[in-house]
């Protein structure tokens, strides 16, 4: 028996280990509030101090059939005394609320890692759905690891019996015993997760008094169990001291709401009001959650009646005088792909944000991959370029949108933003930025003739032509998706002119080049023996992966690049000042693709597209391979 | 400023570009070009201030044709561009130039939904019952055995019919007119008047690939006992008054009854009341042949508009908050390192 692997004698309670870092994954039935437990979870280790990086992981469907395989949400999040980049490889601790979460879950465990079950779940209902011949907690299949286990399920009925709950309401307060627990478990402090239940619950103080109550004895389940109270069982305890950060305000922050926010600074630097046109889509709705309630920002949402309607929207709203944006998640996208090339023909500002997740068509809605960089960059009909850019974390997203609507309405130009299901749910600490430290690019309409006549598609220096606004006078002009003549308001479709203008928008496209910040090393050295080259969210693998790498002597670095198209103009030159360039991404080498296409360089792929994100791991293996 | 200048009215003149008008001659869009740009001087809007936009189709060249902002969009999205552009600034006065293939089949959705939010805007569908830009195939008001290129022994499916499809969708103001028709203007005048999503069905003659498919009802010869102009307030009456449009209490449906020295009332005929839905849904759907063609305004019944509802909203809860930045980003989980 693999139960109570350890006991705790009252001398050692003053030793509780100090580890650097401890990944801990709370799974459960997707009606089991993982995500609820995961998400206060990280709130207190914000509140310790704790830097920390999480992973929700939850089915498509909404309530899957109650204990099934599929049907598991799981919440992973990795804190540590110091900078945390990932979600973390493999979980030191696996909380398991029923049989279906342990079998999908306990085989990422670290070996001797620590399993915690809710054994009132093991029942043979449970474990046939699961597809267990035998209760993996009563043989030795969980061998390797710890295990305690008891009856979650009871104890929170026990603790929640003075409210006179339903069974279903009273089991429904477990996620907060197993909170509790965990709290303990960890040495944290309750009463910021007891204020928000009185928030959460203001209106119905019974069930907030039941979650304290379950939360409470969660918690004293594990002081009880630590000083050998006899039955129970003890559970090992950690300590993880705070990370050092800079003096600040800090909060965390999702990648939605970071690209919510990171739009209305944007439209704030550059003095323009923001349409949003959106339809919901997972995972990218969010975002049009967060900005409906943003109306005194100047921000108009407009759910449409489908993604086309949503791009189309925000392009009228562009034309009109505002800035429009849209989000979608890959298929949406593709119907929105028409609409865009309107935008590039049109010249209208316009921030179009992918939340990228696994495709092909339907594909994986709630898992993450970065397989639309294609579809940005290439995946329109004629030649139609547009600046595309990727954020490389929940919180990058909020200067990646700044930088969209920068690049949008400077060049007067769609815009592609590149985010992905883990971004947009993953949350992470963020200091909060001073905005006064943001300079603004106010963006300016032509509202008079200017001299020499006006011309709707004339130039300035950067080749964006002037936005007026409807309603000028003395500035009639019409638009289309139809080819006209660059110096007249007159329709074109001679060979001579679409040359020039394919010219001019491709030129206008590239020139944005010298007008975004040169590609800089993140860590290592200019030149050496080996780069490994990333984009968007495989940044928090590949960075740990070369920090560890080159703690350990080895000659390599780490080039991240935020702007995809156009890249940077001194990233090729970069990129041959190394012997070899490695590309992980969660895709089958798109990235790749683009980098030996722009520099013919021989960038050697390293590909996953699994749903899940890299594991450093998987990175440092690589690149142990490609210095070999 | 106390610079009085006088409020001069505007020419057609003044509503035209100098843009080569590129329809095939005898075209009806050149009659339907000209009936706006002249109806456009009595509307009290100045050309900076109207907006034409189109989706893709013969029809939606037009807004190059008109002295105003103008936007040539793609197939079938025009409704959700004229959606941003009216709610991005609510002062524009937005006509959307549409067609049979573009607002039925392509863009059905986006015609559908703008009617239902009752964004306030003129939609003017050109009719010819027929694709003419692609040259020729049967379209969704296109009869049954049409011969097209996509349908060469005659296309089999029913037919849509524009003004049902508007009122089912939730239009508070339905008309219909035709390309040479006289009262166009006027018909045009009473959608401009309209707050709100006002949809015009205009049949138009495509000479070259439909050619003549609404002269039964269109042709001047006759056309007194084929064309019932509706007006609020009047009898429904025909062929010089000698007929008249009444209901069937039998069956609920209308009927046509002959009308003796003039006494409407004697033959029960239904004086017409353009906030009567009811009879609205039967005026769009009486089929021609055993009825006149029901024309002018057909249905006329304001209801707030989307875009009055997404300001108002949008102001009210912005009411007394000032737009801090700094505190917005300042919000939720929040910790202080000292």
């Amino acid at each position: 028996m693999a139960t109570a692997a350890r006991s705790i004698d009252t001398q050692s309670q003053a030793e509780i280990p100090h580890p650097e870092a401890v990944v801990v994954r709370f799974a459960g039935d997707s009606g089991d509030g993982m995500q609820l437990t995961g998400g206060q979870f990280t709130l207190s280790s914000a509140l310790a101090g704790n830097d920390f990086a999480t992973f929700p992981d939850f089915p498509a469907e909404i309530r899957a059939p109650q204990g099934t395989l599929f049907g598991v949400s799981a919440f992973q999040i990795n804190f540590g005394a110091s900078e945390i980049d990932t979600a973390g490889d493999a979980p030191d601790v696996l909380v398991a609320m029923n049989p279906a979460a342990l079998k999908t879950n306990v085989k990422d465990l670290k070996p001797g890692g620590l399993i915690i079950a809710d054994d009132g779940e093991f029942n043979a209902r449970n474990l046939a759905k699961a597809q267990y011949d035998a209760n993996p907690l009563e043989d030795d299949s969980l061998g390797k690891w710890q295990l305690v286990h008891f009856n979650i399920s009871q104890l929170t009925m026990d603790a929640v019996k003075p409210f006179g709950l339903g069974n279903k309401e009273a089991l429904r307060c477990k996620n907060m015993w197993t909170l509790g627990l965990a709290l303990w478990m960890f040495d944290r402090d309750r009463e910021p997760i007891i204020q928000w239940l009185k928030d959460k619950f203001a209106k119905s103080p019974i069930l907030a008094d039941a979650n304290i109550a379950a939360l409470n004895a969660g918690h004293a389940y594990g002081e009880t169990a630590e000083i050998g109270n006899p039955g129970a069982v003890s559970i090992p305890r950690k300590h993880v001291d705070a990370a050092p950060a800079d003096p600040g305000l800090y909060r965390t922050i999702n990648g939605a709401d970071a690209a919510a926010m990171g739009l209305v600074a944007g439209c704030q630097l550059a003095g323009v009001k923001m349409f949003f046109g959106g339809y919901p889509i997972t995972p990218a709705s969010s975002i049009l959650h967060a900005l409906a309630r943003f109306k005194e920002y100047g921000v108009t949402t407009f759910q449409a009646e489908d993604e086309i309607a949503a791009i189309a929207s925000a392009i009228g709203a562009s034309y009109a005088g505002q800035l429009g944006v849209t989000s979608s998640s890959g298929p949406g996208i593709a119907l929105k792909t028409e609409a865009i090339g309107l935008a590039v023909m049109t010249e209208l500002p316009l921030v179009i944000i992918n939340s990228q997740r696994g495709g092909p068509s339907t594909g994986l809605p709630t898992k993450t991959e970065q397989s639309d960089l294609y579809q940005a960059v290439y995946g329109r009909n004629g030649d139609t370029p547009l600046p595309v850019i990727a954020a490389r974390s929940p919180s990058d997203v909020f200067d990646c949108a700044i930088e969209a609507v920068r690049i949008a309405t400077q060049f007067m130009t769609p815009v592609i933003l590149l985010t992905d299901g883990y971004i947009a749910n993953a949350a992470e600490p963020w200091k909060v930025p001073d905005m006064s430290s943001y300079k603004p690019f106010p963006v300016s309409f032509l509202d008079h003739v200017p001299e020499g006549g006006f011309k709707p598609y004339g130039r300035d220096n950067k080749l964006a032509r002037p936005w007026v606004k409807p309603g000028t006078p003395g500035l009639l002009h019409r638009i289309g998706g139809i080819e006209k003549e660059g110096d007249t308001r007159h329709l074109n479709y001679s060979p001579a002119n679409h040359q020039a203008m394919t010219d001019i928008r491709k030129g206008k496209v590239d020139g944005i080049a010298a007008h975004i910040p040169d590609q800089d090393v993140c860590l290592g050295t200019e030149g050496g023996k080996l780069a490994v080259v990333g984009w968007g969210s495989t940044f928090g693998p590949i960075h740990q992966a070369v920090r560890r790498m080159r703690a350990k002597g080895h000659d390599v670095s780490h080039i991240h690049v935020r702007h995809i198209w156009p890249m940077p103009g001194n990233l090729g030159d970069l990129l041959k000042s190394y012997d070899k360039v490695i590309v992980p991404e969660m895709n089958t080498g798109q990235f790749k693709t683009v980098l030996r296409d722009q520099y013919l360089i021989d960038a050697k792929p390293l590909n996953k597209v699994s749903g899940q994100p890299f594991r450093i791991a998987e990175i440092e293996a690589a690149i142990e391979e490609a210095l070999a | 400023m106390n610079d009085m200048t006088p409020i001069q009215k505007s020419s057609p003149k003044d509503w035209e570009t100098d843009q080569e008008v590129r329809w095939c001659p005898g075209c009806g869009d050149y009659a339907i070009l000209k009936a706006v740009q002249r109806t456009m001087p009595e509307l009290g809007r100045k050309p900076e201030d109207t907006v034409f936009i189109s989706g893709i189709g013969c029809s939606s060249r037009f807004p190059y044709y008109m002295e105003t902002y103008g936007f040539h969009t793609i197939h079938g999205r025009a409704p959700a561009v004229a959606t941003g552009v009216k709610l991005a600034n609510p002062d524009l006065d937005v006509w959307i130039i549409t067609g049979d293939g573009d607002a039925l089949s392509i863009g059905g959705n986006h015609t559908m939904h703008l009617l239902r939010r009752n964004l306030d805007c003129q939609i003017l569908l050109f009719n010819n019952e027929i694709y003419g830009l692609t040259k020729g195939q049967y379209s969704p008001p296109s009869r049954v055995g049409t011969k097209s290129p996509s349908t060469p022994f005659g296309s089999v499916d029913r037919p849509a019919t524009p003004c049902a499809f508007a009122l089912g969708s939730g239009a508070r103001f339905v008309a219909r007119g035709f390309d040479v028709s006289k009262h166009l203007p006027d018909v045009l005048k009473a959608a401009h008047a309209h707050k709100g999503a006002a949809f015009i069905e205009i049949f138009q003659n495509c000479i070259v690939y439909n050619k003549d498919v609404f002269e039964d009802f269109a042709a001047p010869k006759g056309a007194e006992a084929r064309q019932l102009w509706l007006q609020d307030g009047q009898p429904m009456l025909f062929d010089g008054g000698s007929k008249g449009i009444a209901m069937d209490m039998d069956t609920l449906t209308l009927k046509v009854v002959g009308v003796a020295e003039g006494d409407w009332q004697a033959a029960g005929v239904i004086v017409h009341n353009v906030k009567n839905r009811a009879i609205a849904h039967m005026l769009v759907e009486m089929p021609f042949g055993e009825f006149p063609m029901a024309l002018g305004v057909l249905y006329d019944d304001p209801r707030p508009t989307f875009d009055s509802a997404v300001t108002e909203q949008n102001a009210k809860l912005s009411e007394g908050k000032t737009p801090d930045l700094q505190a917005l980003i300042s919000k939720g989980q929040t910790w202080t390192v000292e």
